[in-house]
């Protein structure tokens, strides 16, 4: 047999585990198309399938288009619009209808047949574009067809193989999932998309933002998925595949020793207990705030439900989801998040902006939309009926919003209490330290609210000048830039002094390497992604505090990131050698 | 019916932009629009049909119109191929 050579992918880390297998490649794969007749009575239902598909289509197209775009350059996002065009030939469509109606043929079979005489024109051409166009051609063709059989699309799913997509919908996710779907690859997507998050829930290993790993993988392919490093691996050779299988045991082996820590407390082993938290957004994720050992939940973000629906929510459905994420997490407290759309987080209805990061997003987006923002107010004061709950505004870049805020959760109670509806008139109030005005000013802010939280990711864009989405200039934006680091410092000084907790829920409190520092700066709470937080907690309970204070001073003389990062590496495999850093 | 003869004169030929155009041009029209060339007939308000014509630069396409502004159709869409499809 022929070897191929071995081809390694990076993408994001999406869901955790390894796996070996076969590649289902769901975007490209041909679908089968047979010459079937149907009767005058089906006609009708045969054009609804096609116009469904039809519009379907054109929303994949859509959104693959404007991540082409994003991630990969208007160049090559040219092809899709090309494609989208193709989908809007109303000449080809009505012949199409034609031949369902006249000939009587299924939908696929008449769009098979149709848009294949063009492609054998092209395919027919000598010239070179002609023909690559002629692939754009086959490519819509499958994909209209692929939406027509939809349902009959899974069933063909081999079981045990692992699928490879452009980008996956939370419905897809899930219908794999049921169909023993080993893995997922896909294109695009990061860490927070809905089929990210979905995977990791239902524990199916998944690397995401492969940028092309549909053009570089064939179906049948073997390949490695690690969802641990954010790599797949095509076409592995045998040393290869023995390291994998060596790697996948030691985290089987080092995940069973996380699950005997799971009831424990987040204590150093000279006595200084932390909170271990969870970020999520939906509800069916609450599950893990004990599943894996937590203290609640630290950063709800409630955009996911308003991106769900096409209008706001109302204070009923959000009251609905509020409350059940409570009740699954009592008796810890949620901190929720107040609707925090702009930036890269875009609601349909917000305006263009020609820097969306530096506009109306956050807090100021709700300060303009009272009604909208009281809503949710009195949807989260209902909620602390049921259990803790802490209000967390997004986005705070001084006092006067945290003022405004308050006059308004002043408003919402007023009327709660003329209604007689029960909540906790004690509700705790936060604000999310991530533009650095609010850091400069932390102690002013901390003596207005009742706990700090610290949003490192928009913080280090906003202090470094450093778009991460950006890939010119994303090496730039680095998590132990020493300006970075006092800033934090900074915060927890602040917000101790005015007697206040100091939170942090951007990534970097999920990061291994960051911990010793963030625990010796005396930060007391650590919110992060579910799947992290065993391997934080066993860190925590491996190391002393006094230890991480002596660390955290040594790092605050450092002068560059690399002397950071190589000092807390060294550190950290010192102090908890059995750990599995990636 | 009336029918006219054109030659592609941008460098890139009928490639998916002006093929674009030269389909939303047509569309504006009520008139039946045809596109020949080596042989083949292809609807010109069909943008598969006029990205299959493969046209590059110097081809020469015949050009039928019919219906009741097929004059004014066939004026306005050929003013666009003498204008390179504002690509020159």
């Amino acid at each position: 047999m022929e070897t191929k050579k071995e081809i390694v992918l990076h993408g994001i880390p999406a869901s955790p585990g390894i796996v070996i297998g076969k590649a289902y490649v769901f975007a490209k794969q041909a679908p089968r198309i047979e010459d079937k007749s149907i009767s005058e009575n089906e006609i009708t239902n045969e054009l609804a399938r096609l116009q469904h598909s039809i519009d379907r289509s054109e929303k994949e197209l859509q959104k693959v288009l404007q991540l082409t775009e994003q991630k990969v350059g208007s160049q090559k996002a040219k092809i899709f619009e090309a494609q989208i065009m193709i989908l809007s030939d109303a000449v080809l469509f009505d012949s199409i209808r034609a031949r369902i109606k006249k000939e009587l043929k299924s939908a696929e079979y008449a769009v098979h047949r149709e848009i294949s005489k063009y492609q054998q024109m092209m395919m027919n051409s000598a010239d070179e574009y002609m023909r690559e166009r002629a692939h754009d051609v086959e490519d819509v063709k499958n994909r209209v067809i692929r939406n027509i059989q939809q349902e009959k699309l899974i069933s063909r799913f081999e079981p045990n193989s692992i699928v490879i997509s452009e980008i996956l919908t939370p419905a897809d996710t899930v219908l794999f999932s049921r169909n023993d779907v080993l893995a997922y690859a896909t294109d695009f997507g990061g860490t927070t998309s809905h089929a990210a998050l979905l995977s990791r829930s239902l524990n199916i290993p998944s690397v995401v933002g492969l940028k092309e790993v549909t053009k570089l993988v064939q179906a049948g392919d073997t390949i490695v998925v690690d969802g641990y490093a954010g790599n797949i691996i095509v076409h592995p050779s045998e040393e290869t595949l023995a390291r994998c299988n060596e790697r996948k045991e030691e985290h089987l082996h080092f995940e069973s020793a996380l699950k005997e820590i799971r009831e424990l407390t987040a204590q150093t082993l000279d006595g200084k207990i932390v909170q271990l938290s969870c970020n999520i957004e939906f509800s069916e994720e609450a599950e893990n705030v004990h599943t894996k050992g937590s203290h609640g939940i630290g950063l709800y973000r409630t955009e996911g439900l308003f991106l769900r629906t096409e209008n706001y929510p109302s204070e009923e459905e959000q009251y609905g989801e509020y409350r059940a994420i409570v009740e699954k997490s009592a008796p810890f407290k949620v901190v929720m998040r107040t609707l925090d759309i702009g930036g890269d987080k875009v609601v349909s209805n917000t305006s263009n902006e020609d820097n969306p990061f530096l506009g109306w997003r956050g807090i100021r987006v709700l300060l303009d939309r009272p009604e909208v923002f009281l809503t949710q107010l009195r949807a989260m004061l209902r909620a602390s009926a049921h259990g803790e709950v802490w209000i967390m505004l997004p986005m705070i870049s001084g006092l006067k919003e945290i003022r405004q805020t308050k006059e308004l959760l002043e408003q919402a109670k007023t009327g709660l209490r003329e209604q007689a509806v029960p909540f906790d008139e004690n509700i705790k109030i936060g604000a999310m330290i991530e533009v650095p005005s609010a850091a400069v000013i932390a102690g002013d802010i901390a003596q207005e609210v009742d706990f700090l939280s610290i949003g490192t990711n928009d913080l280090i864009q906003y202090l470094l000048a450093v778009d991460r989405g950006n890939e010119v200039v994303s090496d730039l934006y680095q998590e132990f830039h020493p300006a970075v680091i006092a800033t934090i410092r900074h915060i927890i000084i602040e917000g101790h002094r005015a007697g206040k907790p100091v939170s942090m829920c951007g990534e970097m409190a999920g990061d291994p390497v960051a911990l010793l520092l963030l625990l010796g700066l005396g930060l007391d709470e650590f919110s992060m992604n579910p799947h992290i937080l065993p391997e934080i907690k066993k860190i925590i309970r491996s190391v002393s505090y006094s230890e991480a204070e002596e660390i955290a001073s040594r790092v605050l003389e450092m002068k560059t990131e690399d002397d950071v990062k190589d000092f807390l590496k060294v550190n950290l495999h010192t102090m908890v050698p059995d750990l599995l850093l990636e | 019916m009336i029918e006219k003869e054109v030659t592609i004169r941008n460098r890139a030929g009928l490639h998916t932009r002006p093929a674009a155009a030269l389909v939303k041009l047509a569309a504006q029209f009520r008139s039946e629009f045809f596109i020949y060339k080596d042989g083949f007939e292809i609807n010109g308000k069909s943008i598969i049909g006029v990205m299959t014509l493969a046209a590059e630069q110097g081809s020469t396409l015949q050009l039928k119109f019919e219906g009741e502004d097929e004059g004014q159709a066939m004026q306005t869409v050929v003013g666009l191929f003498e204008r390179g499809f504002d690509e020159m």
